[in-house]
């Protein structure tokens, strides 16, 4: 559970200012001694129940469960990269997630802030469990572009395949190759890819997903997760 | 997966789209949800007690989960309560402090579980009310303390490939433990410490007398042998505190540091007496800086651990040492002028000065009483009592204090210690934990109860029964079936794998071998490899490597069972080339000698069934023959 963060904080030392020097001193003394000891709270609160509701597409029960999940695991109401890749890899005991999840968690990340709100959870969520073919792939795309420049070129493929490739862990079958996840990269280019310039433009990917009857029944997979 | 991130498996499962795209096949069906989704009952309990308190009372605090809007996340329409599944027992403090104002800690409670729980609510723990801050303050110390015991241990763990030639002697240094060649360092600089200390002993005892002259020490007898050893003491010195210098990542410091100057001074003396000629004047000096090779002794601080406590109680103890001295000075000198004044009508009194009679006062104080003075007057008499029985007073009084502060130190030590034994069991618990997880869904697969399989047998109430318990588990076997889907590649666990590497490597053998290749390459044709455009790998190219990499080449041989002829002529390819390149090692004759047969990996059976059928006919009905009696042939 990361209760570290020193963004948006909500909350401040309840103090007023107007205290004398040797005050001041003596907190600093004693709170130089316990620097180590103490993290900095950070506290964030979501919007209102109604407005969630409004903004995506769940309801207000879904929202709820979603919400005591996330409480759950971070009390103090962000996820920061850790607590994120600690949580997704318990899920996948085998193999090593921390890189997909670096990725996974740029793409929740949508302010580049460096922690995920909740807000931008349920956000994401909803584009993902509720959202139209459209939107799940465009979310999908923003995911493999890595450093969102609009393109998808070889090499940030080849991290996010490689990255999926080390979940599956070292004991597979058949065995893992070091070229498998090139291979991989190289098939997809070579559907994507429609006018072969080497990078995959957000046209490009959607068609070449559209025309791919195994992709489009894929995404109805996980409509009713929640 | 633990339980508590069972409520992320949505998200978890939801991210899974990000795999969609790249994969090639199609998803296995996602497990259906039919048991109704059961409405919490979000009474607001928290968890089962309820409390009751007006509203605005918990409006004074805005900022926390319970005065704000939050709080109607976790409200209930049915019962028109709020529900929390907290623990009870804090639930009262954070109600009180709301209440009252005042935060307090319970003493009862783990210090993690209460400041979670102050996190959930939204409460800083500044707030703690001055009755219960200090008790606050101790136990969390107390608490991050063993957090950095823990991850410096971790941290020591892990192995720093980028280390430098300096820092691993640095380490080496500082901990014995790190490998074989530091540990014989330790003991070799141990061992002469304590013979450099002996022959300093042994030096002075009379050694028998040399005809002709009175009775000598053994350090002028045998002066020569003495002086030899010395030398190789005092080499093996000079060496190690070079390259402690060396290796030391701030040399400042170093010198700078206790252990350093004695190492100093305990060579010093060696090196002044070779530079200095026999001067006679000097040689009284030189006499006396021999004194100073007893210092070494402390050189065995860095062996052992007790005497650091030791010497790290004395300077944490320094107050109530100094405290003891300024008491004891101050006692001496009070009671050396009475004895002074009350002997001084005595004849042939020892006492002939105040300062003399402090030689009897410090005798009499630490109740030594060696009998050189004492007092013969009848007050002198009475005052010495006095002063022996003050003494015994003034002695006992800091010394439980320093004892308590070395107790103390100790028990640390020894809480590091235990906690670092206790370290190893800690470990495998994790990793028991960790394979189990895994291990469930390698056992599922491997007992075929995949989710479509009961729904395509259709017995919905069996599966009502069975499975409302592990829906989360068969959810989460789903979203690792997808990963496997997505990469082409299955899980299995390390047995297996050991022996898929073992009988693959066997497979470099002629003839008696191509009949399990087509069990491997008939079990693996999947949907994609019939799909997947990979590019042939010969295993011509690669045979002059070892056996595991041909190994491996088999393996995409096995992916690549999309043409089965072309499988076929690579076979027998490889079965030529393996002749070829391993004639030079075995007969054909030899092969037939030893046969040892390992049962046939139970994943192949089951697999076998589910898989599509593959391309070609001819290798699937090798299976069911093959799988049952694989027959492994090792050239011993």
């Amino acid at each position: 559970m990361g209760a570290v963060g020193n963004s948006s904080s909500l909350q401040t030392k309840q103090r007023e200012p107007s205290k004398d020097i040797a005050w001041w001193y003596y907190q600093y003394q004693r709170d130089k001694i316990e620097d180590e000891l103490e993290m900095t709270m950070v506290c964030h609160r979501p919007e209102g129940l109604e407005q969630l509701e409004a903004q995506t597409n769940f309801t207000k029960r879904e929202l709820q469960v979603l919400y005591r999940g996330f409480k759950n695991e971070c009390p103090s109401g962000v996820v920061n990269e850790e607590t994120f890749k600690q949580i997704y890899a318990q899920f996948f005991p085998h193999g090593d997630a921390s890189t997909y999840a670096h990725y996974l968690f740029n793409a929740f990340d949508t302010t580049q802030t460096g922690s995920v709100k909740f807000e931008d959870f349920v956000t994401a969520l909803s584009i993902l469990l509720r959202g139209t073919v459209h939107e799940k792939l465009r979310w999908t795309f923003n995911l493999y572009d890595i450093n969102k420049d609009g393109y998808i070129n070889k090499e940030e493929m080849m991290d996010i395949v490689k990255a999926i490739y080390d979940m599956m862990g070292k004991y597979t079958y058949p065995v893992l190759k070091e070229d498998t996840p090139r291979q991989h990269v190289d098939v997809f280019f070579q559907k994507m890819d429609k006018n072969k310039d080497g990078i995959v433009t957000l046209d490009e990917f959607l068609e070449s997903c559209q025309e791919d009857d195994n992709i489009m029944r894929s995404l109805q997979l996980f409509q009713n997760v929640m | 997966m633990a339980a508590g991130v069972a409520a992320w498996l949505p998200f978890a499962r939801a991210a899974a789209i990000g795999w969609m795209p790249v994969a090639n096949c199609p998803m296995p069906l996602a497990p259906a949800d039919k048991s109704k989704r059961q409405d919490e009952l979000i009474v607001l309990n928290v968890s089962g007690r309820r409390f009751q308190t007006w509203r605005t009372t918990l409006e004074r605090y805005p900022d926390t989960l319970l005065g704000s809007t939050e709080k109607e996340f976790f409200f209930n329409e049915d019962t028109k309560e709020y529900f929390f599944d907290r623990d009870p027992e804090v639930f009262r403090c954070v109600l009180n402090f709301y209440r009252t104002g005042k935060l307090h800690y319970p003493r009862y409670e783990c210090i993690s579980a209460y400041d979670d729980e102050l996190a959930f609510y939204g409460i800083l723990p500044e707030i703690i009310g001055d009755c219960c801050y200090e008790e606050y303050k101790d136990r969390k110390r107390e608490n991050a303390e063993r957090l950095m015991d823990d991850n410096d241990s971790e941290n020591n763990q892990e192995s720093m490939p980028s280390l430098s030639f300096r820092q691993t002697m640095w380490r080496a240094f500082e901990n014995p433990h790190t490998s074989t060649l530091a540990l014989v360092f330790y003991y070799v600089t141990g061992f002469f410490i304590a013979v450099s200390v002996i022959t300093n002993v042994v030096e002075t005892v009379p050694c028998g007398t040399v005809p002709g002259s009175k009775e000598l020490p053994c350090g002028e007898r045998y002066s020569v042998a003495f002086f030899c050893l010395d030398t190789a003491c005092v080499m093996i010195f000079t060496v190690e505190y070079l390259l402690r210098l060396f290796a030391a990542p701030s040399r400042y410091r170093f010198i700078r540091s206790v252990m350093s100057i004695i190492d100093v001074v305990a060579i010093m003396p060696y090196y002044i007496g070779l530079v200095m000629t026999n001067n006679e004047d000097v040689s009284g000096a030189f006499v006396t800086l021999r004194v100073f090779r007893v210092f070494r002794i402390f050189k065995f601080s860095r062996h052992s651990q007790g005497l650091r406590i030791l010497g790290y109680t004395l300077k944490s103890c320094a107050s109530e040492l100094g405290f003891l001295l300024f008491s004891l000075t101050m006692a001496i000198i009070i009671f050396a002028t009475v004895m002074f004044y009350a002997e001084k009508g005595s004849s042939a009194s020892k006492f002939t000065s105040i300062p003399a009679s402090f030689w009897y006062t410090i005798v009499t104080m630490t109740t030594l009483g060696y009998g050189d003075m004492v007092p013969k007057t009848i007050a002198g008499k009475i005052f010495g009592s006095i002063c022996s029985l003050s003494g015994v007073l003034v002695i006992a009084l800091p010394v439980p204090v320093i004892v308590s502060n070395f107790s103390r130190i100790y028990h640390q030590n020894q809480r590091a210690d235990k906690r670092r034994a206790q370290k190893k069991a800690r470990l495998a618990r994790i990793r028991v934990a960790k394979t189990g997880s895994s291990n469930a869904y390698l056992h599922s697969k491997r007992n075929g109860l995949l989710n479509e399989a009961l729904e395509l047998t259709g017995t919905p109430e069996e599966e009502h029964m069975g499975k409302t318990a592990s829906l989360i588990e068969s959810q989460h076997h789903h979203l690792l079936h997808c990963l496997e889907k997505t990469t082409n590649h299955e899980f299995i666990d390390e047995q297996m794998f050991e022996q898929n590497c073992m009988e693959s490597s066997m497979q470099n053998y002629p003839s008696t071998r191509s009949p399990s290749l087509s069990s491997h390459a008939g079990l693996t044709t999947t949907c994609c490899s019939r799909r997947s455009k990979k590019t042939t790998h010969l295993p011509n190219s690669n045979l002059p490597a070892t056996r595991l990499r041909s190994m491996q080449e088999l393996s995409t041989i096995h992916i690549q069972g999309s043409e089965q002829p072309s499988l076929t002529t690579s076979r027998s390819s490889l079965n030529l080339k393996a002749d070829d390149g391993l004639r030079p090692n075995c007969k054909t004759s030899q092969i037939t000698t030893a046969i040892i047969s390992i049962p046939a990996p139970p994943a192949l059976t089951p697999e076998g069934e589910t898989r599509p059928p593959p391309a070609s006919p001819g290798p699937n009905t090798n299976i069911p023959s093959i799988a049952s009696n694989v027959v492994k042939v090792s050239a011993l």
